[in-house]
């Protein structure tokens, strides 16, 4: 009786007798939110244009900060820095095209599933040897990102809500924005969408499949260096942000792979329920269960909706 | 002109279907079996405990997720978890039986994680593909919180870690502990392997292999002829998650002596994943291959590089043989997607002809 109590009248009270308390854990499970839908958006952006699940999202999303911290620290000024970074990213697209997809057109799924894992096991290789593995801070001022934070006084408590997580989460609206409206009303972008339908048939229609793919890894790249410097500002850039960066993949389950708004909105039931889970139902276990929640949530999502709340239904042939 | 099957007639069915028909091969593994028994005898203790033992228990691992991403197509991420719960189980067993040889105690040890297996892999039966591998990762991550969040798996000690008890065995020999020579664990472990893969060679051969490989080529078409798929996929994921037990289990035992929850990390399953696609998924002996070759290259370069003079430090030896390894797994998924073992039958096929050109 008393554990039923615990686990399904006590939480609600908690949360009703500290209203300003549920309120921040909204908001920063909101922030985790808009952040891992960031990470999501790059594997979206790869998967509707080329069918690929690319598992070195992550490992981008690294790099692409290290190499703008590190250049920066060569002494160039940081908005020179952001450029460069940007140009590194499309070398790297350009390089990981002509290297590996030219010669997996029309392989099965898992064969390009594997392909992006070992790219990923070269990358943190690759990044570990060039940039070494301590962690290191994000030059958040200097792009002009804003600090400290501001208080409200609400429901006779207080919410803080750092500056910083409000830019992110409009740089994640407008990112998703425009790369909803890329997708739907330009030619590149029905392109990239034909591409993601079947290879070959793109092929035959005069879709050039090289330039389609170093153009939305480019996309994607672009997305990693916006998701690094967001999660760089909030915590050092560092190699664990690769193993984070799997918790897109219950993101990508609950909004659909294929879809834009999707990883919004799967980002932030996942965040949020996340951050709810742990603060108020994690007690009773011991604590420590964000590490396994959001992909409980993805699984239960997963037994009764296994194309997510936004995707196209899964169709079985023989 | 030496690897020919001419003259080698079969009067029974038996003799057809052996394991292995063509007389060279069975010399082959005659011989390595004897490479096998005598390696103690130029090894020195090093090269048994560091590089010999656990790339014993490594092969071992990945023939688990072989079985079980190779042989019956459903991906999975949550070797490490599974050779954990291996690990964990035969620690508490040994507990509760001191006096018990650790021998079975580790074989027994495996049908605890054969059990977390099947649960973990009820999901399999309304879920495919890349989404299947999320919910092993759900197993990944859940189980390890379990090796931290339950104290009476690690006997309540203060450090969370578990050590490996003094334990001895077949007349007297010091099989697991602090004090266990080399050489016994190397038996053991040896001895364990083989049988294994014996057994597990006759499993694939079998028809319970062969619904494992209908499914993976064609789930709805196997399930129209008859296969059942919840029996199919549940018994590839208990024998899977058995044979990850058991290597979990002698990874503690037979070479660690202790271990952390971290040591069962998603980095050991991956570096697992990497094996069994180097060494070629769907093949008992890709497993072999894809194990040495992970296991061994990082110890090559840190003893072969400094001998041709390039010094190298230890952490740049871990960077680049991670570089090199990701940049093969590109270039064997490019030019051969089926991993060293095909390169392997190829060279094999192409025995069969040599020193002629054409057969």
């Amino acid at each position: 009786m008393d554990f039923l109590y615990q686990v399904f009248i006590d939480p609600f009270v908690q949360m009703v007798d500290l209203p300003d308390f549920f309120l921040q854990v909204l908001w920063e499970g909101f922030v985790s939110g808009v952040l891992y839908s960031l990470i999501a958006l790059g594997f979206v952006l790869i998967f509707k244009a080329s069918g690929v699940f690319n598992f070195a999202q992550g490992i981008m999303v690294v790099f692409a900060a290290l190499s703008l911290v590190g250049l920066y620290a060569l002494g160039l000024p940081a908005y020179v820095a952001l450029a460069a970074t940007i140009g590194i990213m499309f070398v790297l697209a350009y390089t990981v095209e002509r290297t590996i997809f030219t010669h997996l057109v029309n392989q099965p799924d898992i064969i390009l599933l594997m392909a992006t894992i070992g790219l990923t096991y070269f990358l943190i290789g690759f990044g570990e040897f060039v940039f070494g593995g301590d962690p290191k801070v994000m030059i958040t001022e200097q792009l002009g990102l804003p600090t400290g934070s501001t208080a409200f006084d609400v429901l006779g408590g207080l919410v803080i809500l750092q500056h910083i997580d409000i830019a992110a989460t409009v740089i994640a609206l407008i990112m998703v924005a425009s790369l909803a409206v890329f997708f739907n009303k330009t030619r590149i972008g029905r392109a990239l969408r034909a591409v993601a339908d079947d290879h070959q048939a793109a092929l035959s229609v005069g879709i050039s499949l090289d330039q389609i793919w170093i153009i939305v890894w480019f996309a994607a790249g672009i997305v990693a260096l916006a998701t690094g410097i967001m999660w760089g500002a909030r915590s050092d850039v560092s190699f664990a942000l690769e193993i984070i960066a799997l918790k897109a993949l219950p993101v990508l389950i609950v909004g659909g792979f294929t879809s834009i708004p999707g990883a919004i909105v799967g980002g932030l039931i996942i965040g949020i329920g996340e951050k709810i889970g742990e603060i108020y139902w994690g007690p009773l276990v011991g604590g420590g269960i964000e590490s396994w929640l959001a992909y409980v949530i993805a699984l239960i999502f997963l037994l009764f909706r296994p194309q997510g709340l936004f995707g196209e239904k899964i169709i079985e042939r023989i | 002109m030496l690897y020919r099957e001419a003259g080698q007639f079969k009067t029974s069915y038996e003799a057809d279907q052996a394991v292995f028909p063509i007389l060279q091969d069975r010399f082959g593994v005659v011989a390595i079996m004897v490479v096998a028994l005598l390696i103690p005898l130029v090894a020195s203790d090093f090269v048994l405990a560091s590089i010999m033992i656990p790339f014993l228990i490594f092969a071992l691992a990945t023939i688990g997720l072989n079985i079980l991403t190779g042989y019956a197509g459903q991906l999975s991420l949550g070797t490490g978890a599974f050779m954990g719960v291996g690990a964990y189980a035969c620690y508490k067993l040994t507990t509760f039986y001191p006096d018990v040889n650790i021998v079975p105690l580790v074989l027994i040890s495996g049908v605890f994680s054969a059990a977390i297996g099947i649960v973990f892999g009820l999901p399999s039966l309304r879920i495919k593909g890349l989404y299947l591998a999320v919910t092993t990762l759900a197993a990944q991550f859940f189980l390890e919180w379990c090796f931290i969040r339950i104290p009476w798996l690690y006997n309540y000690n203060n450090s969370g870690a578990i050590e490996v008890p003094e334990r001895t065995g077949f007349g007297g020999l010091v099989l697991a502990g602090p004090a266990s020579p080399p050489v016994t664990r190397y038996y053991v472990v040896l001895a364990i392997v083989v049988a294994m893969t014996f057994v597990i060679k006759n499993i694939i051969r079998g028809r319970i292999g062969r619904t494992w490989m209908m499914i993976r080529d064609m789930d709805i078409a196997a399930e129209l002829i008859g296969v059942r798929p919840l029996v199919t996929k549940l018994s590839a994921f208990a024998v899977s998650s058995y044979v990850c037990g058991v290597a979990g289990a002698m990874m503690v035992f037979f070479w660690l002596g202790a271990a952390e929850p971290s040591a069962f990390s998603i980095t050991l399953s991956f570096q697992i994943l990497f094996m069994a696609i180097l060494g070629g998924l769907g093949s008992l002996m890709g497993c072999f291959f894809g194990a040495a070759f992970i296991w061994v290259l990082p110890v090559l370069l840190r003893t072969m590089l400094p001998s041709v003079g390039i010094e190298i430090g230890a952490e740049t030896v871990e960077h680049v043989s991670r570089m090199i390894v990701g940049a093969l797994i590109i270039f064997f998924l490019i030019v051969e997607p089926h991993g060293l073992a095909r390169l392997w039958q190829i060279a094999k096929e192409k025995l069969r002809v040599w020193p002629f050109p054409y057969g």
